[in-house]
């Protein structure tokens, strides 16, 4: 048997598709494609491209406001800034768990009311079910000298600012 | 040829010819349809005479719009109490008063950060009836959550999932589904403390699998749960654009899913049979002929067999045939015994709502305030017991588990296709003993699971795990440890009593007692910082 009977006599041979059945199929294919793409076109309006939140970036103040070894807090920043021998960071206070806003205690380690996470002084998780520390945010300093805290742009912990 | 035109005369000559304005036939007509107008737009409109015969009362189920999902005639088993408990339709009305509730709502409230409080002050406060209205709301939505579980778990025990009906299990479970999504989302609306931190922590459950793709290392390139989060809320946190995305999702994405969800469900109930109903509730009748009274029987439409019907070209479909005058002894007229009973279901549902809305306010906390979140933030009941499971890790405990049941629920009628017992609550009684020892071992389970972690905590409060990867903590809830306990509990059912039917009674009455426990919990002995109390009044005073 040569390789050409084999293929005659194989299924694909033996159940005929006449041209009309693939012109039928690929209308169906083509309805059913342009549907779906223009769904998930339609689909992508609700997905932001610019969020509406002002406030994210924000000026804090001039470095020699702060004293060294001070502690500041930014209410709608949700946002501790720090001073040390080693310069400038800043931490924020929202829950990494579900997003309520981890207290800050004298002792200067934090606590989230809703689900009891604990985290340390630098944020690293402790206790609870929160998946990581508290995020360390990005400090930069503008050219008019302000020190700049951006509440959306994550740094690596431990990283400080000279300013 | 103008012969033959003459000899024609048209059609308007043969009409009598007025000669006075009083011989007027026309006005006469005219005068007699005036008259007549009252019967003949009833006429038009219902198309058979008072149902006084088995023939007008049938007709008055089928040539209405609104009852024709209904059969003419319904079996005895169907409207006896047990059956249902009147579950679904209490459900369905619960959805009409909600719809109507809600529409009357919209007049005052507006969606805007800025005045959806002050507008829930004035609906409360200052609008005629706005205060019972909105109580009538809330408690039919808190009722409607609570009659779907239990319609639920009605369909599961009388085995009504079962071949042909599996389909409409499924439609059943999308409906839970949207019916939690209706609630959360109305949460939002009235802007207060604790709709704000219940749905922000809502949302970032929705981000949590973050922690799976943080933990894999890939959420850089693939981040579903920054995607979902920034779908639902428009934003980073909950604001304005958050508020409007619940409003239109509550008033009109869901409401209309829904509808139509209700109305394919219905409909398919009537297509696949009827309620499931027990081979003993036709027995000694099925091989009996059935009397047929050549009248049309009482003149209530009780017990007759006086509908006489021919399913002519039936016969030719392939699949079955309706068991054409089979079971008719067993049988009553829809129109008026089925009626009376849905009208009862929905007079009792609707005297609950309006009781429960006078004599209980819903509850309205501080307006909104971003800086200071609500301790404790408990969400509505029904997600209590999701909260629990939260607290331990939010992507096992919020997403993970919930789509595990959720799918493992809707996968029973495909996995369990016994045929025996359908109809019969608990498929007799040795479903009922399983049942027992199923609660009986998920109260054990999950009792004693809590009980351990309140009492010893969990991985990260022990010496020997707190360094454990991340990865650990997020897949090792102790509702992954339930969920497993529960399957492997099932699995040993199916074999011990070779039954796969027994097996999902475990699995199920399991998956209802745990989840009525955790619900409980998390809603008396659970209180700030979402600490263990016995009761709210050792909560520590703020």
């Amino acid at each position: 048997m040569n390789p050409n009977d084999q293929l005659q006599t194989s299924e694909r041979f033996t159940t005929p598709k006449t041209r009309r059945d693939f012109l039928g199929l690929a209308a169906a294919w083509s309805a059913v494609g342009a549907f779906v793409m223009g769904m998930l076109g339609a689909m992508r309006l609700p997905m932001p491209s610019v969020f509406p939140e002002s406030d994210t970036k924000v000026k804090l103040g001039k470095p020699q406001d702060f004293a060294a070894g001070s502690t500041t807090y930014f209410a709608p920043q949700r946002l501790w800034l720090y001073r040390d021998s080693s310069g400038f960071h800043a931490i924020s206070s929202v829950c990494t768990h579900l997003g309520c806003i981890a207290e800050r205690s004298e002792a200067g380690d934090f606590h989230c009311p809703c689900h009891g996470s604990r985290f340390d002084a630098v944020g690293a998780v402790t206790a609870g079910p929160a998946p990581k520390g508290l995020m360390w945010v990005e400090l930069t300093v503008s050219p008019e000298g302000w020190l700049v805290a951006d509440t959306l742009k994550e740094t690596e912990p431990g990283k400080t600012l000279n300013a | 040829m103008p012969e033959t035109q003459t000899s024609q005369p048209s059609p308007s000559e043969k009409k009598p010819v007025a000669r006075h304005i009083g011989d007027d036939g026309a006005m006469r007509d005219f005068g007699r349809n005036l008259m007549d107008t009252p019967r003949s737009f009833r006429d038009s409109m219902i198309r058979h005479g008072k149902p006084t015969s088995d023939r007008a009362r049938s007709q008055t189920v089928f040539t209405n719009f609104f009852l024709h999902v209904l059969p003419v005639r319904t079996h005895l088993h169907s409207i006896k109490l047990t059956t249902t408990f009147g579950l679904g339709v209490a459900t369905l009305v619960l959805f009409i008063i909600l719809c109507v509730t809600g529409v009357l709502l919209m007049v005052y409230y507006k969606p805007s950060v800025d005045q959806a409080y002050a507008s829930m002050l004035d609906i409360i406060h200052v609008v005629p009836t706005g205060r019972l209205i909105r109580n009538v709301h809330r408690w039919s939505a808190h009722a409607m959550v609570f009659c779907v579980i239990l319609h639920m778990a009605r369909a599961f025990y009388t085995s009504a999932y079962k071949p042909p009906r599996q389909f409409n299990w499924v439609i059943g479970m999308a409906l839970f589904a949207v019916t939690l999504g209706l609630s959360f989302t109305g949460y939002l609306l009235p802007w207060d403390q604790l709709a704000f931190w219940a749905v922000t922590i809502g949302a970032n459950i929705a981000q949590s699998p973050q922690e799976l793709t943080d933990a894999i290392g890939i959420t850089q390139y693939f981040d579903p749960g920054r995607m979902q989060k920034e779908l639902l809320l428009g934003a980073h946190y909950v604001g304005q654009e958050a508020l409007i995305r619940f409003y239109v999702l509550h008033v009109m994405v869901l409401p209309i899913v829904t509808s139509i969800l209700i109305a394919v469900h219905m409909w398919r109930i009537r297509k696949d049979g009827g309620f499931a109903r027990p081979s003993a509730a036709d027995m000694g009748v099925s091989d009996a002929t059935p009397s047929m009274p050549a009248t049309g029987g009482d003149s209530r439409g009780g017990e007759s067999t006086g509908l006489l019907k021919t399913y002519g070209l039936m016969g030719l479909m392939k699949g079955k045939t309706p068991a054409v005058n089979l079971e008719l002894r067993n049988t009553i007229m829809t129109w008026p015994n089925v009626m009376y009973v849905i009208g009862a279901v929905a007079m009792v549902t609707t005297l609950a709502m309006l009781l429960l809305g006078v004599l209980a306010d819903a509850p309205l906390s501080e307006m909104a305030n971003p800086a200071v979140p609500e301790n404790p933030a408990k969400a509505p009941w029904y997600f209590l017991g999701l909260q629990e499971l939260v607290s331990y890790s939010a992507f096992m405990g919020g997403v993970g588990i919930p789509a595990i049941v959720l799918l493992g629920l809707m996968l029973v009628p495909y996995l369990d296709r016994e045929r025996e017992d359908v109809g019969v609550w608990f498929s007799g009684r040795e479903g009922r003993r399983i049942a027992v020892i199923s609660a009986i071992f998920a109260t054990i389970a999950t009792v004693g699971m809590l009980a351990f972690t309140v009492r010893f905590g969990w991985l990260r409060n022990w010496e020997a795990t707190a360094r454990v990867p991340q990865i650990v903590i997020t897949v090792l809830n102790p509702g992954t440890i339930f969920v497993a306990l529960f399957a492997a509990w099932s699995v040993l059912v199916v074999r011990r009593k070779q039954s796969t039917r027994m097996g999902a009674i475990a699995l199920f009455t399991c998956f209802l007692v745990s989840f009525a426990i955790l619900t409980y919990f998390a809603t008396v002995h659970r209180g700030p910082n979402w600490d263990f109390f016995w009761s709210q009044s050792d909560w520590p005073v703020h």
